[in-house]
């Protein structure tokens, strides 16, 4: 039996997660359109390799990653390119990024795919297929995957495969750990190889006894010594990437610092599993396994091609009248969607259609009491009742010197406030306002450069204009003095003749002279 | 006491030596009081208070010639930075000062321009390129939104634009300012 360790706090809230685990994962089949946004990753906006009119295989690039953190995008079926253009996404400011529509043909034609012998192929061409692949992390926080499979100058020595699933509602990787365990852990293996790693753990919470059983009998059936499946206590957040390295290994990661540095690294279930997908068949991430759920008739779990509307996906589910809402996500991290209109995403892991009877409206917030229950159950020993104090006094610089980008946002602090107080609202808030401060302070050193070079362009221009007004008098005078010694020099030379003439003319004159 | 007196010239001899010799070894380039008031000056480059640019303002503040009132771009966030900088008291806009604007670029129609030059010759960033009777355009990117290439134009073919909020600029917004029901499920 493998030692556990613990993380400071956590809370238990009711899991909701027996209702969307009674059917199996169902294809959601193909919507009306697709509307595939192009910055889907964390990172930089990939750029769109396709036109509009154009006819497009299922598994095609929709955009090319740009930068060296970004992914690619791909078409989620066959089909005709209606627009590019700007379209309301899934993401709480409501505003529209560059969206790719796809019109499916409905015959989902796939574009060639090849298989890669993954231990035939160097582990660099491996990242730059799943980079191509747009493979990136479905836990949550879309990063390349390909930029995580990187061995670091230190050896790794665990790669942690993340399959607690400790937010409440949300059942996308129970349901994938139960069906396809087999891939799981046939991905998992590519990455440890990728890695160089000595040891696979795979962490689910112990509320999923079928999703263990089932990833146990993948793991002993592939024959990997090097993999373990542990089941870890059910507390919320123990899916949290830092939790859960902490409660398998003991290591503790450090604000500032990766997890890859001290020799560990954590990757999703699905991500495993899109890894496999990528490699073993060729097939580019374009679908995920979402769990609709909330006030629907059958909520369950369905892989969806990215690029659905959520309103399409939800009507699968059996909409229910009285919803007054979307959440992406779970209830404690989740963000509410601007539009039932949204497309799914590659971050879109659940979708909670709320109603008046599942979430109350919370009672009126009032006066924190320093009460430090949000202490007690801060899984990153944050005091949020300061980080709250300076975020609501706009005072950012001061929270941020209580360590507020240590802060995982997971809410538990807000769940159990007496005083009801949507602390990480202010958080967040804090948080976005500290960014846009330091992009303003990078556009203002880059005016202050450009207004220092300005000037000195100026003064270069003037001394250049100085010092050719001072050749050219300078030539001028030159000349000038040329111009007068010349005219001295030809009296000279008429002298000299003069006195040759007279010479001639009276020979004898110099001779009497003498 | 003739010991005394030589030992203690001794050891004034050493430090002044000492001293010396740091005053020109550490010798601090520049002014840092005027580093640190132009690192909170937002670089517009407008002139709005008066003076040729944010390094000159700075440089006024730190001698004592100018208040800390008198920059717009900068707004009241920025009175309130000057103040803490400088010990000061937070003293709001006098009323000869120019109203805080929202963040813009100068955008200019090219179907209006003639190719004067007069606008880039007056951009204090360099942000705007073109030659002589061809089209001229501002680089976006660049621009401090200064407005100082508005009026040299003789066409008043340059608008200023407010900056619109992006997906990448967008900021989730105090929560004491929103209605907190449709921000945060449960």
């Amino acid at each position: 039996m493998r030692k556990l360790y613990h993380f400071n706090g956590g809370v238990h809230p009711p899991t909701h997660k027996a209702e969307s685990t009674q059917l199996p994962i169902r294809h959601a089949g193909l919507p009306s359109r697709l509307v595939v946004p192009l910055h889907q990753h964390a990172g930089s906006t990939a750029k769109p390799t396709v036109r509009v009119g154009d006819r497009i295989l299922k598994g095609q690039l929709f955009g090319m990653p740009e930068g060296s953190v970004s992914s690619a995008v791909h078409a989620p079926t066959s089909g005709t390119v209606e627009a590019i253009d700007m379209q309301v996404v899934a993401h709480p400011s409501g505003l529209p990024d560059l969206c790719v529509t796809l019109i499916p043909d409905g015959r989902d034609e796939w574009l060639p795919r090849t298989s890669t012998q993954y231990l035939a192929t160097p582990p660099e061409e491996l990242r730059l297929m799943l980079r191509l692949a747009g493979v990136v992390g479905l836990g949550g926080a879309v990063f390349p995957s390909d930029l995580k499979l990187r061995p670091g100058k230190h050896k790794v020595k665990t790669l942690v495969l993340n399959g607690a699933e400790c937010e409440p509602y949300i059942t996308c990787d129970d349901m994938l750990m139960r069906e396809r365990a087999d891939e799981i852990v046939r991905g998992a293996e590519m990455m440890r190889h990728m890695l160089e790693a000595d040891e696979v753990l795979i962490g689910i919470e112990d509320n999923k006894p079928e999703a263990i059983a089932a990833m146990q009998k993948a793991v002993s059936e592939n024959h990997f010594s090097k993999m373990e499946v542990i089941a870890v206590p059910t507390i919320y957040p123990g899916g949290g990437a830092k939790q859960l390295i902490r409660v398998l290994t003991g290591i503790e990661v450090a604000a500032g610092v990766r997890s890859l540095d001290l020799g560990v690294q954590c990757f999703n279930v699905a991500t495993a599993y899109s890894a496999h997908r990528a490699i073993e068949h060729g097939e580019p991430l374009i679908s995920r396994i979402v769990t609709v759920t909330g006030n629907v008739q059958h909520a369950q779990n369905f892989e969806v091609l990215i690029g659905t509307p959520v309103n399409e996906l939800v009507a699968l589910a059996g909409a229910k009248p009285g919803t007054n809402g979307h959440i992406m996500g779970g209830p404690m991290m989740g963000v509410p969607l601007p539009s039932s209109q949204v497309a799914v995403t590659k971050a879109t892991n659940c979708i909670i259609e709320s109603s008046l009877a599942l979430f109350p409206p919370p009672p009126p917030e009032l006066p924190c009491i320093r009460c430090t229950r949000c202490v007690e159950v801060c899984p990153a020993e944050l005091q949020p009742q300061d980080l709250y104090w300076f975020a609501k006094a706009k005072n950012v610089g001061k929270a941020q010197e209580h360590h507020l980008f240590d802060c995982i946002e997971c809410g538990a602090c807000s769940y159990v406030c007496p005083s009801n107080i949507p602390l990480v609202q202010y958080y967040r808030f804090a948080k976005s306002e500290i960014w846009a401060n330091e992009r303003e302070k990078d556009a203002a050193n880059i005016a202050r450069e450009r207004h220092e070079f300005h000037l000195l362009r100026i003064e270069r221009d003037k001394q250049d204009k100085a010092e050719k007004l001072a050749q050219k008098e300078r030539a001028a005078l030159a000349a000038k003095a040329a111009a007068q010694a010349g005219k001295s020099a030809d009296a000279a030379s008429i002298d000299v003749l003069r006195a040759q003439v007279r010479e001639i003319a009276h020979p004898d004159a110099g001779l009497t002279k003498e | 006491m003739l010991t005394a007196l030589l030992v203690m010239s001794f050891i004034a001899l050493v430090l002044g030596a000492v001293l010396g010799f740091s005053a020109i070894k550490f010798r601090v380039e520049g002014n840092p009081l005027v580093d640190k008031i132009d690192a909170i000056l937002p670089q517009t480059q407008c002139g709005q208070c008066s003076f040729p640019g944010c390094k000159p303002y700075a440089t006024a503040i730190a001698a004592g010639e100018a208040d800390i009132n008198r920059c717009p771009p900068g707004g009241e966030e920025g009175i309130r930075k000057l103040a803490e900088l400088l010990g000061k008291d937070f003293v709001p806009f006098g009323e000869d000062t120019a109203a805080t604007k929202p963040k813009s670029v100068a955008v200019i129609d090219e179907n209006t321009c003639i190719g004067c030059t007069l606008c880039i010759q007056a951009c204090p960033v360099d942000a705007i390129s073109g030659a002589a009777k061809q089209m001229h355009t501002v680089i976006e990117a660049e621009c401090t939104g200064c407005e100082l290439c508005v009026p040299p134009c003789p066409v008043e073919c340059i608008d200023m634009v407010v900056i619109r909020e992006s997906i990448t600029t967008w900021k989730f917004r105090h929560p004491a300012t929103v209605n907190s029901s449709n921000n945060q499920p449960a």
